[in-house]
């Protein structure tokens, strides 16, 4: 396989900030930078470590270095019909499997076919100390050990450097089609809810500028029945908007204001916030832009039986990027981070000031 | 012996300040009731606890945790003992938490579609009490009937359904936790994902090794209208598993797909008449579900499929009568082996689906090499193989023999990329296992993640992660993975 095996290099710096307790603020193509609480360390670039390691389509699944780009992914798994099942954004063009996995990012299909986390079987990292660990594996069924790949999905490169993924795959649908049902918000979450719970092919389900949009993924047949019980009408831009909501590409994400993420349960209520509020998720992700203070929105979040996160913000912004945990769950997180990272020169301070 | 006496000696104030929290009836020491709780699924191992306790609350499981931890006493939980791996094997000198008495589906939402359930709800139960919503919970392991949410969650249990549908890690949203001090955390949220850590993953399928279990937020999903099966019968195992591969190549995800082998064909059919063809080398189950359209045209791309990779008969079940006698034989493989033979030992690796010509063929040489006779039935749509070794525990040295041949089988499945364990677990079984796969800076890993939840050990020790000194009595066989070539195969 084509490709670039940098491990050596990986494992050494590692080894080297390790004994020097020297901060790293490890990097891909830096496409998600803008995530997390800023920090500092000298660069450790994953980049360079490229290629896929393996991809066997009937296997459904494929091993590829973390510095392998999206793009090459997505090439050699278009070339075989089949698809990265949680739809992950990128955010660049040059975006890394590796920052995809750590940032633990989902795109629109996520309610529906699962999430970046629930698509990783296996992982290799470099931990605090520069050792080299695999776990999991490329099999969909494995309980031998602790579930530690799903562990590092997320957790923003601070428990391990990403090294080698092995993700699950999806076979492509047949067909997509997206429907629109111009709606209020209330109506548009109650229409989300009552589909959701339907034996349809749904695939999308988003709320912005008073449209409901549904997407549906199947075979022709499949899809045409459930059309037919949903009704409205067909969205001619349909694969331009859910790629522009996934990329945060649509007017909606162009302005210069802090960008908030709350994640609520579906049954949240409607915002009322007209413009400033887009759905995603079947009501589950709520994009608000919002002049509330940060400790105003977090626990906002909180009521919803939510979280909120700060997800994109101006450099001047000095708060908090995620809703804070509770004491023995942030201890948790200290002593889960210390047991991969002693040293703490991971990413550190990337998602609360102790991990 | 005396050892209710002693049992009751042994440490009588912890029993009597357990009482005091949970009622006397809830504490159990007498010798005769604790007997039931001496193993779980796997009865080759069994140990009495020092007691019983089994508590009906959550804040009784903290208070019950909190003295245990005072004490030092190491601490067991137990869901409906169903578990393969001994998982649930008490302590002598430890505590048996049962939690069957958190029983109750607490609440059921129509608009979520999920269902908060304590940790003693079983499987099931919990599809029985949704369907009226056209609903269902996903994971379906074999012991559906009887086995509990809460040891669903310890041992991340999969089911016939899980290629399409997930393990429980897929299917769970949240989590109530009781630390080893007894405090009461939740992990995960009743929206889609969670602040910090994925707690909610490390803890599915943690064997009760990091906390306890005391409630779930499942995730339910509409029924599918339709669920159809097609069997097929070949006459090479290499067929049927190139015709999975295929089928699986060719963009259909199957609900279920089903593989036995000749042996477990004839034992099932002997048992169960479901219709299988005894002279078949293989059978293939292959489940489709969804909406008419969606099963109809995935049916007609399957029996293609399997038609041109020779099938030498195809069946499709078009009523749902015929489609669970076609499953009923399946589902009785492993009762339908323990008919033909005095008793057997059931193996639980999981390999890439690629493999399994490599290693069905180096079973029948490992069988042959043995003189034990092996049954296979394949979870193949997700690579979990379940050799099933047939022999004789009143003969000397016959256990003995078949756990060398299960601990053959899964060096194999590490030597081509698979795992020793695919849904069963460690728990006490598969210690040994845990040496092949894991090298041992991941084992201290594995140790360190333990002490960041439990410092002291009291929570199932000994269980799950096998100690570096025990890897080392078995470094004469230690195979890491990709350090004995897959050429090597040919020893066998």
């Amino acid at each position: 396989m084509p490709g670039r095996d940098d491990i050596d290099r990986l494992v050494e710096k590692v080894r080297t900030s390790h004994r020097n307790s020297e901060p790293l603020r490890i990097c891909g193509s830096g496409s998600k930078f803008f995530l997390g609480r800023p920090i500092v360390g000298s660069v450790l670039d994953v980049k360079q470590h490229t290629g896929i390691v393996s991809y066997e389509p009937s296997e459904l699944v494929l091993t590829a270095r973390a510095g392998t780009t999206l793009r090459e992914i997505t090439k050699a798994l278009t070339a075989s019909g089949q698809i990265l099942g949680f739809e992950p954004p990128w955010f660049g063009e040059n975006a890394t499997l590796g920052g995809t996995v750590a940032c633990g990012l989902s795109g629109p299909r996520r309610p529906f076919s699962g999430s970046a986390r629930d698509f990783v079987l296996g992982i290799k990292c470099i931990t605090g100390k520069g050792e080299l660990m695999s776990f999991g594996g490329q099999v969909i069924k494995n309980v031998a050990g602790y579930d530690v790949s799903r562990l590092m999905v997320g957790a923003l490169g601070s428990l391990g450097v990403l090294t080698e993924i092995s993700i699950r795959l999806l076979p492509r649908h047949e067909l997509e089609t997206t429907l629109m049902l111009e709606l209020d918000e209330k109506s548009a979450l109650d229409e989300m809810i009552r589909l959701s719970g339907l034996p349809i092919p749904i695939s999308g389900l988003s709320y912005s500028s008073g449209l409901l949009r549904i997407r549906l993924s199947g075979t022709e047949n499949g899809i045409a029945s459930a059309a037919a019980q949903i009704g409205g009408q067909d969205d001619a831009n349909g694969p331009e908007y859910w790629l522009q909501l996934k990329e945060q590409k649509l007017s909606f994400f162009n302005r210069n204001q802090i960008l908030w993420r709350l994640s609520v349960p579906v049954t949240a209520p409607a915002m009322n916030l007209g413009n400033d509020c887009l759905i995603d998720w079947g009501g589950a992700l709520r994009w608000v832009y919002t002049d509330k203070t940060d400790q105003e929105m977090f626990e906002f979040a909180r009521q919803l039986r939510g979280h909120a996160t700060v997800f994109r913000a101006e450099s001047y912004y000095q708060g908090e990027r995620f809703s804070q945990l509770s004491g023995v769950v942030a201890d948790l997180h200290t002593r889960l981070k210390s047991s991969f990272d002693p040293a703490g020169i991971l990413n550190s301070g990337i998602m609360y000031s102790n991990v | 012996m005396d050892s209710q006496a002693s049992n009751q000696s042994r440490n009588p104030e912890l029993a009597k300040a357990l009482r005091v929290i949970v009622g006397s009836d809830a504490v159990v020491t007498d010798e005769e009731a604790l007997r039931p709780f001496e193993c779980d699924g796997l009865t080759a191992y069994r140990e009495l606890p020092l007691m019983v306790v089994l508590p009906s609350t959550i804040e009784e499981v903290q208070r019950v945790m909190r003295t245990c931890a005072q004490q030092s006493v190491p601490v067991v939980t137990r869901g409906a003992g169903t578990g393969l791996s001994g998982g649930a094997l008490p302590l002598s000198d430890g505590v048996l938490l049962s939690l069957t008495r958190m029983n109750q589906i607490l609440d059921i939402n129509d608009s979520t579609h999920t269902a908060r359930v304590q940790p003693g709800v079983r499987n099931l139960a919990i599809s029985e009490a949704v369907q009226h919503l056209g609903l269902y919970y996903a994971p379906d392991p074999s012991s559906q009937i009887a086995c509990s949410i809460g040891g669903n969650v310890a041992e991340n249990s999969g089911g016939v359904h899980c290629l399409k549908y997930g393990l429980t890690v897929h299917n769970i949203l949240q989590l109530k936790v009781v630390t080893v001090d007894g405090e009461l955390i939740t992990v995960g949220s009743e929206a889609l994902d969670a602040p910090g850590y994925d707690l909610l993953a490390l803890m599915t399928g943690s064997e009760g090794m990091l906390g306890i279990v005391v409630e779930v937020l499942v995730k339910l999903l509409p029924i599918p209208p339709v669920a159809q099966v097609v069997m097929a019968a070949f006459d090479e195992v290499e067929r049927a598993g190139d015709a999975v591969a295929a089928i699986i190549g060719g963009g259909i995800l199957p609900a279920g797909l089903e593989m036995m082998d000749n042996y477990a064909i004839t034992a099932a059919e002997d048992f169960v008449h479901a219709g299988y063809p005894v002279d078949a080398a293989a059978i293939l189950l292959c489940e489709l579900d969804g909406t008419q359209d969606e099963v109809d045209s995935q049916i007609a791309k399957v029996e293609k499929i399997l038609t041109e990779y020779g099938a030498t008969d195809t069946q499709v079940a078009t009523d749902e009568q015929t489609r669970q006698r076609f499953w009923s034989g399946r589902k009785a493989a492993f009762p339908a082996v323990g008919r033909i033979s005095p008793d057997y030992y059931c193996i639980d690796g999981t390999i890439p689906r690629r493999e399994l010509g490599t290693v069905l063929t180096a079973i029948s040489s490992l069988s042959e090499e043995f003189g034990l006779r092996v049954a296979n039935v394949f979870h193949a749509g997700d690579g979990n193989l379940h050799p099933l070794i047939l022999y004789d525990a009143n003969k000397e040295g016959e256990l003995e023999k078949t756990e060398e041949l299960g601990n053959r089988i899964l060096e194999l499945c590490v030597e081509v990329g698979g795992t020793v364990t695919g849904e069963h677990g460690v728990g006490v079984e598969k210690l040994r296992p845990m040496c092949l796969q894991f090298e041992d800076p991941v084992i201290e890993q594995f140790h360190a993640v333990k002490a960041a939840w439990d410092p002291h050990s009291l929570l199932n020790p000994g269980k799950a992660v096998p100690t570096l000194a025990r890897c080392a009595e078995f470094g004469a066989m230690h195979v890491h993975q990709g350090n004995l070539p897959f050429s090597n195969l040919e020893r066998f």
